[in-house]
C-alpha cells in the first residue's frame, strides 16, 4: 500500500470513528439541549438497540434483517426513552442532580435486566455479507487503499439520521416548538406551546436514535449488557465539547476527535493516542469552556 | 493471567449452582456458629492443621462470585467443586470427607487477600484452591507465604514468578505462548503482528515473543495496545494492511475480541485470509463471541474440550450432567478439577493435610490419566503439560491441528527474556 492511500485511509477511518461517535451521542445532545437533564442511562439505550437488533435477526434472518432492526430499535428505544421520561425525568427536572443519580440506577437495572434475560456473556449479531466486501481502488494515485463497505455504510446511515433531525428541528411544527422551548420555556408555554409534551418527544426521539446507533454499533462491537458504557464516554465527551445540546457542534466535534486520533496513530500507538486525546480535551476546555458551538438561551441566561 | 470481561460490572447473575453455593454458604456459617459453640463447650479438638476430629477436613475455594470476572471464575468454581464432591462420594481422603469453605473475591485483589487470610487463619483451611488473575495471585501471594499455607492456581500466566507456597498449574509462557511461535514458524509464518490489551499479560508475553521472533530469524512488523475495553481497531486494522504481516498474534482480553474480529471481517480480512492466534478465547469465550466469526481462528491451550480419551469423556459428561447439557468446559476450568485431584494424591502420598508435606509430595506426583492427558509438577511447582494448537470449528469446539512433542517442562523464566533468574524450589528434583 502506498503512503498516500495509507493517508487517506486514515483520514477515511477519521471520518468512520466520527461517524460513530455521532451516533453515540446525537440522542444524548438532543435530550440535554432541551431538557439539561444528564441521562446516565443513554448507553443502556445503545445496548438495547444491540439486543432488539439481535432479536429481530432471529425473526428475521437473512440479509435485509439490519434493515428491519434499524426501525424496531429506534421505536422499541423510543418507547422505553419515552416510560422512563414519563415514569422518572419529569419528576425530577428542578432536581438536576437526583436525575443524575436515578438515571445511573436505570442504567444498573437496565443492565441487569439484560443480563437476566439474555445472560451475562453477549449475543451473536454479525453483518450481513452484502456488508462485508471492501471498495478497493486497484491503480492511480490512491492505489492499495481499501475502504470496508461497512463503515462506508455507517458514514451514510449517520449522515441521514444527522439530516433527518436537522430536517425534523427546521422544517417543522415540532421542531419549531422544540426551538421555542427551547429558548424560552415559559414564553413559549405562555403562547400555548405544550412544554411538558415536547420534553416527552425529544426525550424518546433522543433515545429512539441511541437505539438506532446501537444497531449500527453492533455492526463493529460486541452487544453485551455492559457494552453501553464504553460509548457513554465519548458520547459525553463529544456532546460537552461540542456545545452543550448543539447538533453542529456536535458533529464538529465528532470529526475532530475522529480526524485527531486517526491521524495521530500513524505515529503513536492506540494507548498513547488515547492519553493525547485527553490531553487535548483538556486543553480545549481550558480555552473554550462553552464548547465549539455555544447556545446562548435565555433559559441558560436566567 | 487474562481478565475475560473487562467492562465493570456492578451485579452479577450467578446460575443456580452458585446459588445453591450461596445457600451451602448460608449453612456453613450456621455450623461455624455451632462449632464456636462446641469450642466453647471444649468438646472438638481442632488439630493445627484444621483436620477435625469430626471426621472432616476443610479447603478453602476462593474464586470471584461477583463482580466483571465472575464470568470466568464460576464456571471454574463449579469445576473444582465437582472434583471435591466426586472424591467425597469415592470415600473421601485419608477417611475425611472433604468440606469446601466457599468465599467471594470479588474480582478485586484486596479483597482476594482478605478472604485468603480469613480462610486460612479462622476456617483453618489446609489448603486453597483459586485465584485467576496475575493481580488476585499476586495479592494472595503473601498471606499464604506468611501464613505457610498453599494455593493451587490454575490459570495460565505471565510466569516471572517462583513461589514454595504456590501450586502454578496454569501454562507458564514458554507451554502457550511459544508453543503457538514453534507452531507457527513451522507452518512458514516469517512476519508477524502482535496485538494485545495494554496491562501486564499481554506486554509480558510479547516481551518474551519478540525475544524469540528475533532469536530465530522472523520478523515483527508490528505491536500495539489497546486499553481494556477498547472498541475501535480501524487504525489498526489500516496498519496490519500496510504492514501485511503473516499472521496476528492476539491477546486482546473479553469483549474487545468481538470488535477485532468484527472490524477485521469488515475490512475483508477473515481468519482464512489472515490467520489469527489468540490466547484468551477458549470455548466459552467462543460460544459467547459467535463460532461463526471467529471460525478458522488458532488458539494455544494445554487443553481442549475436544481431545480425546476417556478421562477427558467422562469429566465432560459429569460436568454437563451437574451444570447442564450445553456447558462447555476449558483450560482454566479444567486446571481447577486437576489440582484437587492433585492435592488429594499429594495428601494420600504424605499421609497428612500439612501443606508443607503435601507440597513436597506433590512435586514430580504423576497425573498419568487426567482429563488434560499425563500431567505432574515439575520441581518448580509448576506443571508439566502438553501444548496444543487448536482450529475453531463453525459448532464452537476447537479441532486440534498440533501438539508439542511431548510434554513440556515449565519455565518459570524465560532463558531469552530473562537470562540468568531462575526457580529451584524443590533441589532434589
Amino acid at each position: 500500500m502506498q503512503e498516500s492511500a495509507y493517508l487517506l485511509g486514515q483520514v477515511f477511518n477519521g471520518f468512520s470513528v466520527a461517524s460513530l461517535f455521532i451516533l453515540a451521542a446525537l440522542g444524548l445532545a438532543l435530550s440535554f439541549g432541551l431538557m439539561r437533564v444528564i441521562n446516565m442511562a443513554h448507553g443502556e439505550m445503545l445496548m438495547l438497540g444491540g439486543y432488539l437488533a439481535y432479536m429481530t435477526l432471529q425473526v428475521v434472518p437473512g440479509p435485509l434483517g439490519i434493515l428491519a432492526a434499524m426501525p424496531v430499535a429506534f421505536l422499541g428505544a423510543a418507547i422505553l426513552g419515552g416510560i422512563l421520561e414519563w415514569s422518572v425525568i419529569h419528576r425530577l427536572s428542578a432536581r438536576p442532580l437526583d436525575t443524575l443519580l436515578a438515571t445511573w440506577g436505570v442504567s444498573l437495572v437496565l443492565q441487569q435486566a439484560a443480563r437476566n434475560m439474555f445472560g451475562a456473556i453477549g449475543v451473536e449479531v454479525v453483518a450481513p455479507t452484502w456488508l462485508n466486501h471492501t471498495v478497493s481502488v486497484d491503480s492511480g494515485f490512491f492505489k492499495g487503499l481499501d475502504l470496508p463497505f461497512t463503515r462506508i455504510f455507517i458514514l451514510i446511515v449517520a449522515a441521514l439520521v444527522l439530516g433527518g433531525i436537522a430536517l425534523v428541528l427546521n422544517k417543522t411544527r415540532l421542531g419549531l416548538y422544540v426551538r421555542a422551548v427551547n429558548q424560552d420555556r415559559p414564553t413559549a408555554a405562555a403562547m400555548g406551546v405544550n412544554a411538558r409534551r415536547i420534553d416527552l418527544l425529544v426525550f424518546a426521539l433522543g433515545t429512539g436514535v441511541a437505539g438506532l446507533a446501537g444497531v449500527i454499533l453492533a455492526l463493529l462491537g460486541p452487544v453485551t449488557p455492559t457494552v453501553g458504557q464504553s460509548y457513554i464516554v465519548p458520547a459525553f465527551l463529544v456532546v460537552i465539547l461540542g456545545g452543550l445540546g448543539s447538533l453542529v457542534g456536535t458533529t464538529i466535534v465528532s470529526i475532530i476527535i475522529g480526524l485527531f486520533t486517526a491521524l495521530i496513530e500513524i505515529f503513536v500507538d492506540v494507548s498513547v493516542a488515547q492519553v493525547l486525546l485527553l490531553v487535548f480535551v483538556i486543553l480545549f476546555i481550558q480555552i473554550r469552556p462553552q464548547g465549539v458551538i455555544s447556545i446562548r438561551t435565555r433559559a441558560l441566561e436566567g | 493471567m487474562v481478565q475475560r470481561n473487562v467492562t465493570p460490572l456492578v451485579f452479577t447473575n450467578r446460575n443456580s449452582a452458585a446459588n445453591a453455593a450461596t445457600i451451602g454458604r448460608f449453612l456453613m456459617s450456621l455450623k461455624k456458629i455451632g462449632f464456636a459453640a462446641a469450642l466453647l463447650a471444649g468438646t472438638i479438638l481442632t488439630t493445627a492443621t484444621g483436620a477435625r476430629a469430626d471426621g472432616t477436613v476443610k479447603v478453602g475455594v476462593l474464586q470471584s462470585l461477583s463482580g466483571t470476572m465472575a464470568i470466568s471464575e464460576v464456571p471454574l468454581e463449579d469445576a473444582e467443586l465437582l472434583a471435591i464432591s466426586q472424591i467425597n462420594a469415592s470415600g473421601g481422603l485419608l477417611g475425611k470427607q472433604i468440606v469446601p469453605v466457599e468465599e467471594d473475591g470479588a474480582s478485586d485483589p484486596s479483597t482476594f487477600a482478605q478472604k485468603a487470610t480469613k480462610l486460612i487463619e479462622e476456617d483453618k483451611v489446609v489448603t486453597v484452591f483459586g485465584g485467576w488473575t496475575s493481580s488476585s495471585r499476586k495479592a494472595m501471594l503473601p498471606v499464604f507465604e506468611r501464613l505457610h499455607n498453599l494455593l493451587w492456581y490454575p490459570v495460565q500466566f505471565e510466569g516471572n514468578e517462583c513461589s514454595p507456597n504456590i501450586m502454578y498449574s496454569g501454562a507458564q509462557p514458554n507451554q502457550q505462548a511459544l508453543p503457538a511461535l514453534t507452531w507457527a514458524e513451522e507452518k512458514g509464518y516469517k512476519s508477524y503482528f502482535l496485538l494485545g490489551s495494554d496491562y501486564v499479560y499481554p506486554r509480558t508475553a510479547n516481551l518474551i515473543l519478540k525475544k524469540h521472533i528475533a532469536h530465530d530469524g522472523m520478523t515483527l512488523s508490528g505491536e500495539q495496545y489497546v486499553p481494556l475495553g477498547g472498541t475501535d481497531f480501524s487504525s489498526i486494522i489500516a496498519q496490519i494492511q500496510q504492514t501485511k504481516p503473516d499472521i496476528i498474534i492476539n491477546t486482546l482480553n473479553g469483549d474487545s475480541n468481538v470488535s477485532f474480529f468484527k472490524q477485521m471481517a469488515a475490512a475483508g480480512l477473515t481468519p482464512d485470509k489472515l490467520p489469527v492466534m489468540s490466547f484468551s478465547i477458549a470455548e466459552p469465550e467462543a460460544k459467547a463471541m459467535g463460532p461463526s466469526l471467529l471460525a478458522g481462528s488458532y488458539t494455544s491451550w494445554n487443553y481442549f474440550q475436544s481431545l480425546p480419551g476417556a478421562t477427558n469423556a467422562s469429566f465432560v459428561d459429569a460436568y454437563k450432567a451437574k451444570y447442564g447439557a450445553d456447558a462447555v468446559v476449558d483450560d482454566p476450568m479444567v486446571h481447577g478439577y486437576v489440582d484437587v485431584y492433585e492435592w488429594a494424591a499429594a495428601v494420600k502420598k504424605a499421609n497428612t493435610f500439612d501443606p508443607k508435606a503435601v507440597r513436597n509430595a506433590a512435586v514430580a506426583l504423576g497425573f498419568e490419566d487426567s482429563p488434560l492427558g499425563s500431567v505432574k509438577f515439575a520441581g518448580d511447582q509448576s506443571m508439566v503439560q502438553t501444548g496444543y494448537i487448536g482450529e475453531l470449528q463453525p459448532d464452537g469446539q476447537f479441532k486440534v491441528i498440533w501438539q508439542s512433542p511431548g510434554a513440556i517442562q515449565p519455565e518459570p523464566y524465560d532463558p531469552l527474556t530473562f537470562p540468568g533468574k531462575s526457580c529451584k524450589l524443590h533441589t532434589s528434583f
